[in-house]
């Protein structure tokens, strides 16, 4: 079934009894082409790009819970290209320009709005290194724009410009960033996936892989074994909960990220907004809440939820920035478990296991990278060589000194 | 989280700086024929399990001492502290 204006007008005068479930609820098979472990916003684009673009139809998605019940449905919704390493931006920027044909793409309203994005800078050491990202991403093709004090004054005059501590002195925008309705884009592609044949197949827990002289032939599941000639994880969450099953150690950690969201208010952020000075970031839901978030908790953590001294530091970080958002009334915050890395950066790579794939440790970045993710990670599967974005997010990146840290920090993931 | 310091009683977690899995107390030997995999180990492969886990917790904001909390990464349940100090006193 296909949407369009025509058919809203037709269900409209006939009672919308026409609608139908979207995607199936099919038993599994003996025997798949490929098997995809995670039915989120990765597994399942990843499930949408191998059916659609690469011809590979008899793949099944299998999903612990129901689909879309992790970060996908988690996450602060912002989408972005704004990075600055070689590894990392053609990628993004790849991911972006899926973002603006997405809607197109799978028949299906995501509510794509790109309202811009604007990295504030505080100080000039910080101006520079913005004007260098800047630079770095305009040269893959990305857009970039220096805006000075009184710029930034205009789109968003009720920020704390004069605050003693952190002044605002300007931010980094990106007019095609923006946000995006998340958990539509589950069920876009569950949608588009589903059309082209592919099973998806609800509360089915991948418990054990068959590996056979280094050749991973299957995976077993409480509803029993089901064999494939590829088996793609694509759990970011629990990467090194599945991973374990088939003994590999990740360069993960899995950490929880909270997020949050207010009362509903009337427009007043017209865009994403990012705090130099902490880690605060928010934008505001067509519904009118202010989402917003900051760091992970920093501990190791599986649960989906956080703690209370990293509540208390994203409030800070949102009163240093914006003190009006001291009068709005929280409404709802939650956990999502984060795969983060060794450098902050993700893998979509083969593993030492012929026929066993890995898409993981996403950190805190994994919503705006879900179309890009998906396609490359089809393209491996049904290639068997990286994407030409992707040649950089390796697994065993770390051994050859190639990692691509764009913090700086180092092997220590809960500072990423 | 509330940690039950072995010497100071329970303290906040907030006080505290987290390192990550206790693992990292059992630093390579750099003279080992295979150091440099032994070292790629030791510095970027994590066993993040789930439920159990030891980890290492600096009190910066008290004694500055080393602790070795096993905790439940689903719960964040702390299940027990000790000083990483006497760990080190037995060489490993």
């Amino acid at each position: 079934m296909r949407y369009s204006l025509l058919k809203i007008i037709k269900e409209g005068l006939t009672g919308n009894k026409g609608w139908r479930p979207i995607w199936r609820n099919p038993e599994p098979k003996k025997k798949y082409d490929v098997i995809i472990i995670g039915g989120g916003g990765h597994g399942l684009s990843t499930a949408y790009y191998l059916s659609n673009v690469y011809g590979i139809n008899n793949i099944a998605v299998l999903e612990k819970g129901w689909i879309g019940s992790g970060n996908i449905g988690r996450n602060t919704t912002i989408i972005r290209s704004n990075y600055m390493l070689p590894g990392n931006e053609p990628f993004y920027e790849l991911s972006l320009k899926l973002w603006e044909g997405l809607e197109q793409d799978f028949n299906y309203n995501a509510m794509i709005s790109q309202r811009g994005i604007i990295n504030l800078f505080h100080s000039d050491g910080q101006r520079d290194a913005y004007a260098r990202r800047g630079n770095a991403m305009l040269l893959e093709g990305a857009d970039a724009e220096l805006l000075d004090e009184d710029s930034v004054r205009d789109i968003c005059p009720f920020l704390d410009f004069n605050n003693a501590r952190f002044p605002i002195k300007g931010g980094l925008m990106q007019k095609r960033g923006g946000t995006v309705r998340h958990d539509a884009v589950a069920w876009g592609y569950a949608r588009g996936a589903d059309n082209k044949g592919v099973d998806i197949i609800q509360n089915c827990e991948v418990t054990g892989f068959k590996i056979v002289n280094g050749v991973c032939k299957g995976v077993e599941t409480n509803l029993g074994p089901i064999s494939a000639n590829k088996i793609a994880s694509c759990a970011a969450g629990s990467s090194s909960r599945v991973m374990s099953l088939a003994g590999i150690k990740l360069p993960i950690e899995s950490h929880v990220l909270q997020a949050f969201v207010s009362e509903g208010l009337k427009p007043i952020l017209p865009n994403v907004i990012t705090f130099g000075a902490g880690h605060f970031y928010v934008s505001q839901s067509d519904k009118g809440g202010l989402v917003f978030g900051g760091d992970i908790d920093g501990y190791n953590s599986y649960a989906q939820r956080g703690n209370l001294p990293v509540v208390e530091d994203v409030c800070e970080g949102g009163m240093a920035l914006m003190p009006i958002i001291g009068r709005a009334k929280l409404l709802r915050m939650w956990g999502g478990v984060m795969d983060m890395s060794m450098d902050g950066s993700p893998f979509i790579d083969k593993t030492h296991i012929q026929g066993l794939y890995f898409n993981g440790g996403w950190c805190y970045g994994g919503f705006k990278a879900t179309p890009a993710s998906g396609l490359c990670y089809a393209h491996l599967l049904a290639t068997d060589e990286p994407h030409e974005v992707a040649t950089e997010l390796t697994l065993d990146r770390f051994i050859h000194g190639k990692i691509i840290d764009e913090k700086g920090v180092g092997a220590q993931p809960n500072l990423h | 989280m509330v940690i039950n310091h072995p010497l100071l009683g329970p303290r906040d977690s907030s006080e505290f700086v987290y390192l990550g899995d206790a693992s990292l107390m059992n630093r390579p030997n750099w003279l080992d024929k295979d150091a440099g995999q032994k070292f790629y180990t030791y510095q970027y492969l994590r066993d993040n399990p789930h439920l159990e886990h030891k980890e290492l917790w600096f009190h910066e904001q008290g004694d500055r001492s080393w602790l070795i909390v096993t905790r439940n990464t689903s719960t964040h349940e702390i299940l027990k502290v000790e000083l990483a100090k006497k760990f080190f006193d037995k060489g490993g």
